[in-house]
Formats: C-alpha cells, structure tokens, sequence
C-alpha cells in the first residue's frame, strides 16, 4: 500500500514530515490544556483546595465508577474552559490600534510552536527519524526563533494603548532581553563539550545512562539555562509583564475570548518548549534513564517517545510548583540577577569549560 | 530598657537564595501531600463537605446582610426614624416615612412604622452602622452571605422581604413597657412604679 513512497523521496519526506507535524502539534495543544488541569489541579492541592471537579459532559456520569472519578480529576475541565474561551465576546476596544492589536496573539503563539520543530522527541520508528526538522543549527534556529516570541508581547503591549499593557510590554522587552543573553551564554559551554549545534547529536553525545547526561558535567550551565527559562516563558517568580497585582494583567489587560486564549497557549506553549529545550541539553532527551542505544524496533521508538514525554511532564510539574512557591521578584532584582549574576556566571562557565577541555585533550595527547 | 536586636547580614548561602528556595519546596510540598494524601482541604477541614451542597458554617458574630425583624408578638419593630438612612455610608438603605395620614403602626403604642423600608443589597457594604445606630433594634446582621438575583431590581430588598427574611427577635421590649406605663396611667391611683 505504501510501496509508492520507497520509490519517490520527495513525496516520502512530505507525507512523513506533514504526520510528524499534525501530531507533533495535536500533543502540544493537548498538553497545553491538560497544563491548565494540572497547574490549577496542583495550586489547588498545594493551597489545600481541591481544584476543579465538577465539569462532566451529561453522558459521562453515567458510566459507573470511572465517570466519577475521572469527573473529580477534573479530567473535562479543559473541554469547557476551550469552548468558554470561543463562546466569549471578542472584544476590540475603540482606541487600539487594530491591525496590530489583532496580530499580536498570533506572533505571541507562532515562535513557541515553532521552536519544537528541531527538537529530537524520539530516536527512530521505523526508518524515519522522529525529530521534524534535523537541523545542523538546530539551538542556533531555536534562539533565533524564541527571539521573535518578545514581538507577540510587545506589540500587544503597544497596540493595546493603555498604560497597563504599555507597561507590561516594556518590562518584558527588557526582561526578555537581558536573559535571552544569559540563556544563550549558558548553552555555549554545553555545546563546547558536545561539538556539534544538531540536537540530535547532543542527544547522542548523553547516551548510555544516567550518569552520561550533561547535567551532571555541566550544572551551572542547566541552573542558568533553568532560570532563564522561567523568565522567557514569563512564568512567576518572574512573571512581571503580566503581574496581575500591579498591572491589572499586563499585556493582556485589553484582551478577550480567542484572542487571549492565543496568549494563554503561547505561555504554555512556551514552557513545553522550554521543558525540551531542557531534557534535550541536560538530561538526554529520549535516552532512558539506564543506558539503551536507539534500537530498531517499532517498541523501543514507541518507548523512547514516552521517556521524552515523561522527562517533559516533569519539567512542566516543576515549572508549575515553582509559580506557587516563590513570590515575584521585584524588578531591579530581576535586573540585577539577568545582568550582574547570571552573565558574569555564564561567561566564567565557559571559560572554566574551555580550560577544563584543553587541560583534557593535553592529558590524553 | 532598650533591647538591642542583633540583625546579622546575611551570610553567603542565604544570598544565593538557594536555602530560601528549599524551605519553600518543603512547605508546598508538604501541603500538596497532605491534601493529595491525607485528604486534608480546607473544605474538609472546616466543614462536612463542598460548598454548594454544604454551606459555609457561619461564626456567630458574622456580619451578613442587614435583615429588618419582629418583636415577640410578631409585629414590625421599626419606627421609621430614619437613623439608619442617614448612617449608612453607602447609602444602602431608603425609607419612606409614613407621613401624617398614613398607615398607622401595626403594633400598639409605636408612634408609626415606615411605609416602604428598600436595602440595595448591591450597594450595602455589610458595615452594621445601621444595626449600631438603630434605637428600636430593629435591623439586624444577619448570616445571609450568599445573596443572588438575576437582576438590579431582584437585588433591592423591599419591607415585606426584608422582615420575612429577618424573623423574629425580641430584643428590648421599650414599646410593650410604654404601653403598660400608659395603661397604668389610666388607673387612679397611680400605682407607684416598684
């Protein structure tokens, strides 16, 4: 049935390329609304609520048992809170500047999922490699692409025309900014031991266990990068463009229905990314947890997916207690730590790195 | 005495504020397994169960919304003064006095009662300035936390409502002695007050 596609590249490469992306992208937007579930689900238990359990569709209760339980999971919760956001008024407000007050949910959402495209999310199934795009540049693209997220909030802020989301804006340019250096800083010295920029090679270099992941070789460089994650996906404690008790909401104070949705998955869509930018660079990837190299079996792709997902899940779990740990840094200390900690660190980091890598190809010479 | 506080600057560790961020892992953590595990929410913790089914169990002391109520033989205690409508800082509350022909108290001896007696719950602020100013105790906190309607017009509560809602509360008893000081008077002679 599909003979056609050993014969002709081209075609093989569109039909596999366009199923890797319709469900690389489906997981992410389910996992965005499933975030939701478990960040309120999680500042419920850690506030001790119980969180959402009550939204059920008419039929659901009536299987016995499981209807029940998966009703006080809260596990439809994301179902009406999606129909909630399309069945809102969409409001534009009469002295925004339209064009770009609509554009701005767009370029907020479209950097986050962009950047998921070069992420090596499994090893092999089959004979296609399960990563979208295997670039050689792959990190290189990600900054380049995680860049253009500020854009989506800038202009929000400025389009909005009002103080709040002006004020909001400008905080998360610079906040943005300035750790975007720190974040970029932090991964030079990851790729000085790896020598390559491809995430699939990086991925490669930790195999073999545990103790092969580059987190233990290179912990300084994984705190800047975690930090720096928190404050490019403006997540607390350094939520300050959106800081709701100051800034009413930030850069989406004017926004409403789909529009505000938009931002909404952006940040989620934002942290995901993030959690695999970071089980990429630190801790493996797909690898397991004891050491396995990509076997050719339909199973062993299947289970590589799934240690992917589960070193993901558990980023986003720690993305979501930290918001109900910590309280908001005040702004010159995010400044102070962006600027005066982090890229003095960052840059010590690669130094020692280069030294410690001459000192190691003198001693084996 | 003066006791001097040593404050100590803080030392490296604590700059990194890596020991704060410890503690507080420790304490979230805590709490999500306690209610995780150990089933101990607020909700359960304070009461039998969840809110709509089970309402918030109400101190006594509360300030709810303010209720107009009853004497003992069922009769309305307000007197119409108005003390509480020019109290109230919201200006929640609006009466209508009954005026010199008006209809005359529905309880002996009571000089009047007011005609129409109108909270807006929407405006009233639950501060019990009215309960504190009001002679006759007539107007009353009360637990009702929970007021809903579908709209502004539900939400002003009118005289009818408002003593239906209050119930009875006998309180001081100033107009039932008035009335027996009065009857006495009839009497000759004065039977002196023991």
């Amino acid at each position: 049935m599909f003979d056609w596609l050993n014969y002709n590249p081209t075609a093989a490469f569109v039909v596999f390329s366009a199923l890797k992306i319709g469900i690389a992208f489906g997981v992410v937007m389910t996992m965005v609304a499933y975030a939701v579930l478990v960040e309120r689900k999680v500042s419920a238990f850690i506030q001790d609520r119980v969180g959402p359990n009550r939204t059920a569709p008419p039929l659901a209760l009536k299987i016995p048992f499981v209807g029940r339980f998966l009703q006080g999971l809260g596990i439809f919760q994301p179902m009406a809170d999606g129909l909630k956001f399309i069945l809102k008024e969409d409001f534009t407000p009469s002295y925004v500047r339209t064009i770009y007050f609509w554009l701005a949910p767009a370029i907020a959402v479209i950097p986050a999922l962009l950047t998921i495209a070069v992420i090596p999310f499994g090893s092999m199934l089959g004979s296609e490699k399960m990563v979208i795009a295997d670039l050689n540049v792959g990190i290189l693209y990600t900054f380049g692409i995680v860049s253009l997220g500020v854009y989506g909030i800038v202009l929000a802020g400025w389009s909005s025309n009002s103080k709040y989301p002006f004020l909001g804006g400008i905080r998360s340019t610079s906040q943005m900014i300035s750790y975007e250096i720190a974040m970029g800083m932090s991964v030079i010295a990851v790729f000085m031991m790896v020598g390559d920029l491809n995430l699939s090679r990086i991925v490669d270099y930790q195999s073999g266990g545990l103790h092969h992941w580059l987190v233990w070789r290179q912990p300084l460089a994984f705190v800047i990068f975690l930090v720096s994650a928190f404050a490019e996906t403006n997540r607390l404690p350094f939520d300050l463009p959106e800081s709701e008790s100051e800034l009413v909401g930030g850069y989406h104070t004017e926004y409403s229905s789909m529009k505000f949705a938009l931002f909404f998955l952006g940040e989620y869509a934002n942290m995901i990314a993030s959690s695999a930018m970071m089980v990429t660079l630190f801790f493996g990837g797909w690898q397991p947890l004891w050491g396995a190299a990509p076997a050719g079996s339909v199973f062993a792709g299947l289970t590589h997916i799934l240690w992917f997902l589960a070193k993901l899940v558990a980023f986003m779990v720690l993305f979501i207690w930290v918001r109900w740990m910590l309280p908001r840094f005040r702004y010159d200390q995010l400044m102070d730590l962006g600027w005066r900690r982090f890229i003095p660190l960052a840059l010590a980091n690669i130094l020692a790195t280069a030294i410690g890598l001459g000192l190691y190809s003198l001693a084996s010479n | 005495m003066a006791i001097v506080v040593d404050r100590k600057p803080l030392n490296f560790a604590e700059r990194t504020y890596l020991p704060a961020l410890l503690g507080g892992l420790k304490v979230t953590a805590k709490h999500f397994a306690n209610t995780v595990f150990k089933g101990g929410n607020a909700a359960k913790l304070t009461g039998e169960g969840y809110y709509p089914e089970v309402p918030w169990r109400v101190e006594d002391g509360y300030r709810g919304a303010p209720y107009l109520v009853k004497d003992q033989d069922g009769a309305t205690k307000c007197v119409s003064c108005q003390l509480c409508e020019f109290v109230c800082p919201p200006k929640a509350i609006r009466i209508t006095p009954p005026g010199p022909n008006g209809q005359p108290a529905d309880r002996p001896g009571a000089e009047k009662m007011p005609e129409e007696f109108e909270i807006n719950m929407l405006r009233c602020i639950f501060c019990g300035l009215c309960q504190e100013v009001c002679p006759e105790e007539a107007i009353f906190l009360q637990q009702d936390y929970s007021l809903t309607g579908l709209t502004r017009d539900e939400m002003i509560y009118d005289k009818e409502k408002l003593l239906s809602l209050g119930g009875v509360a006998g309180g001081i008893q100033k107009w039932k002695h008035k009335l027996e000081e009065a009857r006495e008077q009839e009497v000759f002679p004065v039977k002196s007050s023991t």
